[in-house]
């Protein structure tokens, strides 16, 4: 199945117009409800945070670092994997799916197209090369709206937060953060594109296979997580 | 010239196809019929590869499918035009793009001479102004046409028609049979239809096969449908009440 997928495409042209295109539909798409999530998470995680550090005596920027970390470290990679598994994935299981059971991708087959290799690779592609800057974009836009709320509510001051945003910055935690956000990447253009490439019958079988692709999708991930935050970053 | 031996196919323990033998020729159109549910496109599609059949031999002039390589396979594809039932367009695509895909993905050709073609078999189907639009803007006729047009743009050495003109009124109909005929004489081609409709059984009929129950029931031309007196054949035709009127006068007529 991935062999098919990883043959080299029949014509580089066509290639690279279809990974621009999904670069658009799969990942500039995507900005603006990733952006709009991160910047209000980034909000609640600063108030949670302040909100734990009820001991006087600990530093204010504490705040800032904390956020800092749990941002690079879990929220923007999984949390907006896990999103953009439901968002991207049943697009991408729809899509496919519904090709299917019009006979579209018979009729890429019966031209001669490597069909597996023409849907699913531009996607790959797409997906593993672009998202690592969808999740830049929103780890600062909630580190940003930290700031917001840390300044809105009072809890902690400008200076404070950025002195704790810059302080004791771990470069390879950022390189884990995209690691991880890469092979995501990958698992949330393959397992829906799969499950709507095999998919059986009408559109109701599309539906059913868009749900059950966004679930694994989730679910692979989330193990995936642990097992890559363990070799990465366990001792 | 395309043979097909013994060609045996089922789905989960119920046969559809029960070893069947057939040729079909160059530069000849030939029509599979049957009622709906027969096994036409079941067929086809063991003929193009999408079903692969539990037995039997399909040869593409003297190449056994079986035997190709993938390359090979994909080689010979290049040489096939289809048009399938439900049409198959790219919905995502409109119909200029639709038509140009093939010449797009296995052609160097420059735009001016892939748009050159693409109209002129556009034009060839009646489908003019058509080229902007989406394949959800059409009439199931018109997108029949587009399938038709694809399938034919890179000029097959084989051409399958999976009921090409289900959806079309009688006169359209009329036109895309002639089409298809006409084309599979100019280019030399070996063309297959499907059908279940009458009329192109009498306007095409070079050869006839008659599938029923998984196997071929009855074959000839369409000058002998009317003579035979072969049961499969005579029912099939004659639950039209039209052909069975024909039918009523010829025997007067012949009586006289
Ligand atoms: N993918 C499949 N799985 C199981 N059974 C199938 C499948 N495709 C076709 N069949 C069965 O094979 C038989 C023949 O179907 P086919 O589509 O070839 O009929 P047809 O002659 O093309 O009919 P129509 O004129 O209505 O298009 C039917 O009984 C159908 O239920
Ligand atoms: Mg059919």
């Amino acid at each position: 199945m991935l062999k098919e997928v990883f043959k080299r495409p029949q014509k580089s042209s066509i290639f690279r117009e279809s990974i621009f295109k999904e670069i658009e539909d799969l990942g500039i798409n995507s900005i603006g409800i990733v952006a709009f999530i991160s910047f209000f998470v980034g909000g609640v995680v600063v108030i949670q945070t302040a909100l734990n550090l009820e001991n006087p005596l600990t530093p204010k920027y504490l705040i800032g670092y904390a956020s800092r970390e749990s941002l690079i470290l879990e929220f923007s990679p999984t949390l907006i994997s896990i999103i953009l598994a439901g968002k991207v994935g049943s697009y991408i299981t729809s899509s496919i799916g519904t090709m299917r059971v019009t006979e579209q991708i018979d009729a890429l087959e019966v031209m001669g197209m490597n069909s597996l290799n023409y849907l699913v690779l531009p996607k790959i592609i797409a997906n593993v090369f672009f998202y690592p800057f969808v999740i830049i974009i929103s780890i600062s836009l909630g580190i940003f709206g930290g700031w917001v709320a840390g300044i809105l509510t009072g809890l902690v001051s400008s200076a404070d937060y950025i002195m704790g945003i810059r302080s004791d910055f771990d470069s390879f935690h950022l390189v884990y953060s995209m690691i991880k956000t890469s092979v995501f990447a990958f698992v949330i253009a393959t397992v829906p594109a799969f499950h709507g490439y095999y998919v059986n019958g009408g559109a109701i079988e599309v539906g059913k296979a868009s749900t059950r692709a966004v679930v694994w999708t989730s679910i692979v991930i989330i193990v995936l997580n642990y097992f890559l935050t363990q070799m990465l970053l366990g001792k | 010239m395309i043979e097909v031996k013994d060609l045996y196919k089922e789905f989960d323990g119920t046969p559809v196809l029960k070893g069947i033998n057939a040729t079909f020729e160059n530069g000849k159109t030939s029509l599979v019929i049957g009622t709906s549910g027969s096994g036409k496109t079941v067929f086809l599609k063991c003929l193009l590869g999408l079903l692969h059949p539990e037995r039997g031999d399909i040869s593409y002039d003297g190449n056994i499918y079986n035997q190709m390589s993938p390359d090979e396979k994909r080689d010979l594809k290049k040489d096939i035009g289809m048009v399938f039932q439900g049409s198959a367009l790219f919905d995502s695509s409109t119909v200029e793009e639709n038509v140009m895909f093939p010449l797009k993905m296995f052609t160097n050709q420059p735009y001016e001479e892939r748009i050159e073609r693409v109209n002129f078999v556009l034009n060839r189907v009646n489908l003019e102004n058509a080229n902007k639009k989406y394949p959800a803007e059409l009439s199931g006729g018109m997108q029949k046409r587009v399938a038709i047009a694809r399938a034919i743009v890179m000029n097959p050495k084989y051409l399958f028609c999976d009921e090409p003109n289900s959806g079309l009124d009688p006169k359209t109909s009329t036109v895309i049979d002639t089409l298809i005929q006409e084309i599979t004489k100019e280019y030399n081609i070996t063309t297959i239809i499907n059908s279940h409709d009458m009329n192109s059984v009498m306007e095409i009929g070079e050869k006839i096969i008659l599938l029923k129950n998984g196997v071929k029931a009855w074959e000839g031309t369409s000058d002998e449908v009317f003579r035979t007196d072969n049961k499969d054949l005579t029912n099939f035709v004659y639950s039209s009440n039209l052909f069975k009127k024909v039918r009523e006068a010829q025997l007067k007529e012949d009586s006289k």
